[in-house]
């Protein structure tokens, strides 16, 4: 059958070009514009909320806006969000995992043993406990689909699990500590503003270079062109958000080695997200599994490539975390990990209940909770106080995010 | 009463038996469809209809079926029999995914891509094509369609199957649950299907759609299939009292076709 037959009768009234997408008035543009963007509008809720905590913070405490300090920030926040890069993809799966805390203490420990105690070559050792973080998440990935089984119980085991193997791998002495210099420099390495400028004027170029070409192609596909103040818009304002960065490192320490890893991570996983066909289909599982099942998609192969993503993120993370506290010890991966992590994720504006959602929210969510805590050890507060406040900082974001932004997709 | 057909069916079943433990949801039916027909399959509830659907569409296997497809036999073991045969089914609950736009849900499953990276404007292109030709409006492309109305979201859901360039298409109560507009709009896409020289099978409990899109209608009740009729507007009592055994309960030309 061809789509070139039988011309279609035109119902009355309606324009002739009506299925073609926003055409006609600036206002529908604009309209359709924002409708596309319904996600981003999630994440200014999120941006509005980190300017309310800094403002409250640095109101309290005159070190909290100092360079210093938010260097310190960023320092502290990459390990725990590339493990939140990690909760978002099983998220948008519509899926949980409860294993990756564990799961990172027990990779940053198969790291420093490997390291430390045989003495591998420590590039080496890396790759084997991501791979480890890999094996695992394939393992609880196939039990999740082959048994049917809800990710939550096989995750709530692992988590005990793993914890128990990390405990194994430590051995009697409970405690490594890490001195490699390639693995500490993964977070003890500072580059030159000028490094940061150039990468920056790089992503500029690709992301100016992308737009033009996307709007030659829709063009020429005769397909409507948003106005070209949005597109200004939307390269100009990260940008603006990068310059700042930049001058705030530069002014400190210089652009930390670990923040370039973490944002590397999180822009590339999110144009895998939305711009392959991986990521559609994660969508779509994440939004309707059974429709995705019947269309052909493959939801299997992805509900364990995503389990196996979740934990080598997480594997990821714990050898952030192993670097910059130069130690693997017993309780590493434990305690707040997990709850940070995926706090993160739903603070930062990804759906607990799949298909809705951005990897930006790994950075935003994680840049919320290192700022109350951050904040809250300027201030020298208590740790009860900073548990209650993180746990009433998550309610509030999911209160805010329910409120606003479902309330849309119901109508 | 036998509506006389010259064409060949496109595709056809007969002998079509399941039983689910005790039920005989159905039993030794017949069924055919010919290119550019509307087929309107009526009957109460838990008359067989939706059973039948899923026969076609390769969801369920029968007990026992003989199916030819233009004129060779053929198996319907599974969905992918029969998207590969041409059989294009719009099920009940319309299977989209609401977090997903409106170029995303036509092209779910067969996306268009270069080395795994989306091709965007080509399936924006292609959507465009499609619904503007289909005369399918929506607010924007982008447009999630879990904001979009419920006749708005079944025109997208129809009009998905077309893509993949289907010979028959099975819609299994389009209209349900449609405000009087949307389902007119509903309607007017079936009739274009039609038009573009597809095979139609509506399952309905609406009479009057039936009678304003059908050419033929096929009754089933209690698994069998009771009567098949033209669907002109004084066949309608007739139609009635098929579905509701108030005809006595003899088959009246059952399998009638050709
Ligand atoms: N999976 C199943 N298991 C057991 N019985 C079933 C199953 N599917 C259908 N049936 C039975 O088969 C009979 C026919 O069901 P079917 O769903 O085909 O009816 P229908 O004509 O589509 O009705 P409705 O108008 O309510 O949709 C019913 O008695 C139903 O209970
Ligand atoms: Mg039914």
């Amino acid at each position: 059958m061809s789509l070139s037959t039988a011309p279609a009768p035109q119902p009355a009234g309606g324009p002739p070009d009506a299925g073609g997408g926003p055409e006609g008035s600036p206002l529908k543009r604009l309209f359709a514009f924002s409708s596309l963007n319904a996600a981003k509008l999630g994440s200014l809720q999120v941006v509005i909320g980190l300017v309310v905590i800094w403002t409250v913070f640095a109101l309290a405490h005159d070190r909290f806006l100092t360079a210093t300090n938010l260097t310190n920030l960023a320092l502290q926040i990459a390990a725990v969000g590339t493990i939140s890069i990690g909760v978002v993809l099983v998220l948008l799966l519509g899926e949980i995992d409860l294993s990756i805390g564990s799961v990172s203490g027990l990779c940053a420990g198969i790291m420093a043993v490997l390291n430390v105690k045989h003495g591998l070559d420590p590039v080496l050792a890396i790759v084997l406990a991501l791979l480890a973080g890999a094996a695992i998440g394939l393992l609880q990935g196939a039990i999740v689909t082959a048994f049917g089984v809800p990710s939550f119980v096989v995750t709530l085991g692992g988590l005990i699990a793993w914890q128990g193997a990390q405990l194994m791998v430590l051995g009697d002495t409970g405690s490594i500590n890490v001195t490699d210099p390639t693995i500490t420099g993964l977070t003890s390495t500072f580059y030159p503003a000028e490094v940061g400028w150039a990468l920056a004027a790089a992503g500029l170029a690709v992301a100016v270079v992308a737009t033009v070409r996307s709007r030659r192609s829709r063009t020429a596909a005769g397909l409507p062109v948003g106005a070209v103040a949005w597109d200004v818009v939307r390269i100009a304002l990260p940008a603006a958000v990068g310059v700042a960065a930049l001058l705030m490192f530069g002014s400190a320490r210089g652009v930390p080695l670990s923040v370039l890893i973490f944002l590397g991570l999180v822009i590339a996983m999110d144009l895998v997200c939305r711009r392959t066909l991986f990521g559609r289909h994660l969508f779509a599982i994440g939004g309707n599994a059974k429709a995705a099942r019947r269309v052909g998609i493959k939801v299997k192969r992805i509900r364990l490539l995503v389990f196996v993503l979740a934990s080598t993120f997480a594997a990821a993370g714990g050898i952030l975390a192993a670097s910059r506290l130069l130690a693997v010890n017993q309780a590493s991966g434990s305690g707040d990990v997990l709850l940070n992590a995926i706090a993160g994720a739903v603070i930062g504006g990804t759906s607990l209940f799949g298909g809705r959602g951005s990897v930006w929210s790994a950075l935003l969510g994680a840049l919320v909770i290192g700022s109350v805590s951050n904040g809250m050890d300027l201030l020298a507060l208590e740790s009860s106080v900073k548990f209650m406040v993180t746990g009433a900082v998550l309610v509030l974001a999911v209160v805010i995010d329910a409120t606003t932004n479902r309330r849309r997709d119901d109508a | 009463m036998t509506v006389k057909e010259e064409r060949e069916p496109l595709l056809s079943l007969r002998g079509v038996s399941k039983r689910f433990g005790a039920v005989r949801a159905l039993d030794d039916v017949s069924f055919e469809v010919a290119a550019g027909e509307v087929v309107a399959l009526v009957g109460d509830n838990g008359a067989g209809k939706s059973t039948l659907i899923q026969v076609m569409s390769g969801t369920l296997v029968p007990d026992t079926a003989e199916v030819r497809f233009d004129g060779r036999e053929v198996s319907l073991g599974s969905p992918a029999d029969a998207s590969r045969l041409g059989v294009a089914t719009v099920y009940q609950d319309l299977a989209l995914c609401d977090n997903l736009d409106v170029v995303a849900n036509l092209h779910l499953g067969h996306e268009t891509h270069a080395a795994a990276v989306l091709s965007e404007v080509e399936m924006e292109r292609r959507a465009v094509g499609l619904l503007d030709e289909l005369s399918v409006r929506v607010p924007s492309l982008r447009t999630p369609v879990g904001m979009l109305s419920g006749g708005q979201r079944q025109c997208i859901a129809i009009a998905r199957t077309l893509l993949g360039a289907p010979r028959v298409v099975l819609l299994d109560e389009p209209t349900a649950a449609l405000g009087l507009v949307q389902k007119e709009q509903v309607l007017d896409l079936v009739r274009r299907l039609k038009a573009r020289g597809l095979g139609v099978v509506l399952i309905s409990h609406n009479m009057a759609e039936v009678f304003a899109v059908a050419d033929r209608v096929i009754v089933l009740r209690l698994g069998r299939r009771v009567a098949t009729l033209p669907a002109v507007a004084e066949q309608q009592q007739a139609v009635v009292a098929a579905i509701t055994g108030a005809d006595g309960g003899i088959p009246v030309a059952a399998g009638g076709f050709a």
